[in-house]
């Protein structure tokens, strides 16, 4: 009796496991893809914006100095330009008339760029959430990767929050519908710029990116 | 090999010019086959630190300082040749003499010039 050849069949060969690498690793082979070579590049060296907006500009500040050494992870090079960041640090108090200068850097960095909302006031208005001047947290208008919360957070939190987007880099697919943004040509990467208005921001948010809460109506009501 | 000596330059020449380019076509497969460009009006305005711009950022500075560079180098370049002609001054041939004097010459006019034209005058 002989076997029917089986046809060939279109499915790849399955990728080799962790197991399986690890022992290829000890024998001197390193396995790789375009997607892990291309997101261990780009996760090791994220170039923040040299951008400081209020105290929590002091506590990144000293993340880049000796002592915590932001270097350690490959974010030392604070560029003065956004054409030539990664990385925006939203280090403090967003005040509405500052607003549209922030979307516009922001807007002016080129893709793939990624938003750290540090400390309370980036996240929502902080202290200062009832004040009539201060936008109630920048990701109103911008898509913020990691919130690192704190009044002000210590270097020691900027270089976890830093950790972190390194691990959401090295996470993100290169082709395929779980793609991110800047990869994708059906998603635009425009962001409208508000208009410092008479009495608020015109819009006061960027619906794309943020919607308000739903109301929450008190039990019984 | 009995090549040309400097040979190696072209071999040099020809690394340096195929690096940039292996690079550049590298991000262009890039762009065309994982990362679409997505131009927008904002993103390529000119950059004046979040400002909205005002006007072209090809603008025309004043060149106003072109007479400070002149001055300076009058006195530097007059320095740096006076020092080593003094040194050998007694010395000197009537041939190298004469050059040197018409360099000092040539410098003092335009020190004159400056002089007259008032460019001496701190305002």
């Amino acid at each position: 009796m002989i076997q029917p050849i089986d046809p060939p069949s279109a499915t790849p060969p399955p990728a080799p496991t962790e197991a399986e690498r690890a022992e290829l690793r000890r024998q001197g082979i390193l396995l790789t893809s375009l997607e892990e070579l291309y997101n261990w590049g780009r996760s090791h060296s994220v170039w923040p914006l040299q951008f400081g907006l209020a105290c929590c500009a002091i506590e990144m500040i000293a993340a880049s100095m000796a002592r915590f050494d932001i270097a350690r992870f490959g974010s030392e090079v604070f560029r003065p330009s956004p054409r030539q960041a990664d990385l925006l640090i939203v280090s403090g108090t967003v005040t509405k008339k500052m607003t549209p200068q922030v979307v516009r850097l922001w807007n002016q960095m080129p893709e793939p760029k990624y938003c750290i909302a540090m400390g309370a006031c980036a996240i929502s208005g902080g202290p200062f959430k009832q004040g009539y001047n201060v936008l109630k947290g920048i990701d109103r208008f911008i898509p913020v990767d990691i919130y690192i919360p704190g009044c002000p957070p210590r270097p020691e939190a900027l270089l976890h929050g830093l950790m972190q987007l390194q691990e959401k880099i090295r996470g993100q697919k290169i082709s395929g519908p779980e793609a991110p943004r800047h990869l994708r040509s059906d998603r635009p990467c425009d962001y409208p710029v508000p208009d410092f208005g008479e009495h608020d921001l015109v819009p006061p948010q960027n619906p794309d990116v943020w919607h308000p809460p739903a109301p929450s109506l008190p039990a019984g009501a | 090999m009995n090549s040309h000596p400097y040979a190696f330059l072209a071999l040099f020449a020809a690394v340096a010019v195929a690096f940039p380019v292996a690079l550049l076509l590298v991000a262009r497969m890039w762009f065309r086959f994982f990362q679409p460009p997505k131009p927008g009006a904002v993103k390529n305005d000119i950059y004046e630190c979040g400002v909205a711009p005002t006007g072209d950022s090809w603008i025309q500075f004043k060149a106003h300082y072109y007479l400070y560079a002149i001055l300076f180098l009058i006195f530097d370049v007059e320095v740096l040749f006076l020092f080593p002609f003094a040194t050998v001054f007694t010395g000197l041939p009537v041939g190298a003499m004469l050059a040197m004097l018409v360099f000092i010459l040539l410098l003092a006019e335009g020190l004159v010039w400056a002089w007259r034209r008032g460019h001496l005058e701190w305002k």
